[in-house]
């Protein structure tokens, strides 16, 4: 599915200022806020869906080439980490919704498990 | 140069995870007798009982560090280690701010007693200190460090709450005194990690919930025992330096 079209569907908003192209998809998602596990369970070109926005979140997208990040619950990255997000071409994507309900949401929308 | 066999991680009956049985007088028999000289306390986003532990080591070649097992947004636990209690009290403050007004329920979290030099009883803390503080990992070393505190951050290699788990690997930007690694662990397994931030020293310490528990897994070789001393063994400078030990 286009990430344009998650976007709309879940009501995001972006925290980085990168254009969102028509070659940006994702099938996959993964949920955790354990960076360890993700690291060894998100697949490539998955969504993340996690409520933590310190740095070390991009640097784990990058190296598993994720599509975007669903930071949730109104977590907040700071300037630097949004800085270093746009060097990565992360998209950092935001919601006041829940962990659960933006997995839910995903499914219903036809993303499954990474 | 002297070298003081030192534990920089303890917990006492205020961290509602610590035996019932670590009062100050307890503690202080327990480090006297494994031939510990240096003791930080650092109980759970708390630092009520460090007086207590420093009267009841009176008279004792046994010098007790100010500290505090400070837990981050991320869910990591940062021991911070100071010189002085008003140093503590000056991150205890800034902790009190950010630490979310929940209760304890001791029947599942276990008790929060602040005591007395004796051990007995003068009030229980409320509020759960077993939780995360809104302090970044980064701020909270920034402020450790604008304390003139040492930030170590504890059991790295620990799935709860150790560094590693919760953020996959030692970020590059962050001032790291020293690294505490799990009491069983190799440190050839942290230091052979490509994140490892080289020269960083790592450390072993009891993080003594029991008595029986309390360890000095580490000497230091240092003139005095200051954290300006500690902090040149961890840099191996001016010829401190620091050596693990087995078990007495």
């Amino acid at each position: 599915m286009k990430l344009n079209e998650i976007t709309q569907k879940l009501n995001l908003h972006q925290f980085t200022n990168q254009e969102i192209g028509s070659d940006d998809e994702a099938s996959l998602a993964y949920c955790s806020d354990m960076l360890s596990c993700v690291m060894t369970g998100a697949g490539h070109h998955s969504i993340w869906v996690t409520l933590q926005a310190h740095q070390n979140i991009v640097a784990v997208a990058a190296l598993l080439e994720l599509t975007a990040i669903i930071i949730t619950e109104n977590a907040l990255p700071d300037e630097a980490t949004i800085h270093k997000a746009n060097q990565e071409g992360i998209k950092l994507m935001g919601t006041s919704e829940k962990n659960f309900e933006v997995c839910g949401k995903l499914w219903e929308i036809g993303l499954r498990s990474s | 140069m002297k070298t003081y066999r030192a534990d920089l991680h303890l917990h006492t009956v205020l961290s509602p995870c610590a035996d019932i049985a670590m009062i100050p007088p307890v503690i202080i028999d327990e480090a006297v007798s494994s031939g510990i000289h240096i003791l930080a306390v650092t109980d759970h986003n708390h630092t009520a009982n460090i007086q207590s532990v420093q009267r009841a080591a009176r008279g004792y070649d046994l010098t007790i560090l100010a500290g505090m097992e400070l837990q981050t947004a991320e869910d990591i636990h940062l021991l911070c280690i100071f010189d002085t209690m008003d140093q503590a009290s000056a991150l205890q403050e800034i902790v009190d701010h950010l630490l979310p007004a929940i209760l304890n329920k001791p029947d599942y979290f276990g008790e929060q007693f602040i005591v007395d030099e004796t051990g007995d009883f003068i009030r229980s803390e409320d509020r759960l200190l077993l939780n995360s503080t809104a302090l970044t990992l980064q701020s909270a070393m920034e402020h450790i460090h604008a304390l003139n505190g040492l930030a170590i951050p504890a059991h790295v290699d620990r799935q709860a709450y150790g560094l590693l788990p919760a953020l996959g690997f030692f970020p590059a930007d962050l001032h790291y005194d020293a690294i505490e690694i799990f009491k069983h662990s190799d440190p050839s397994s942290i230091t052979s990690l490509p994140s490892y931030p080289a020269g960083v020293s790592v450390l072993k310490n009891s993080d003594a919930h029991f008595p029986k528990d309390i360890h000095g897994a580490c000497c230091y070789c240092i003139e005095h025992p200051t954290i300006e001393e500690i902090r040149k063994a961890f840099k191996g400078e001016d010829g401190r330096y620091i050596k693990h030990v087995q078990r007495n």
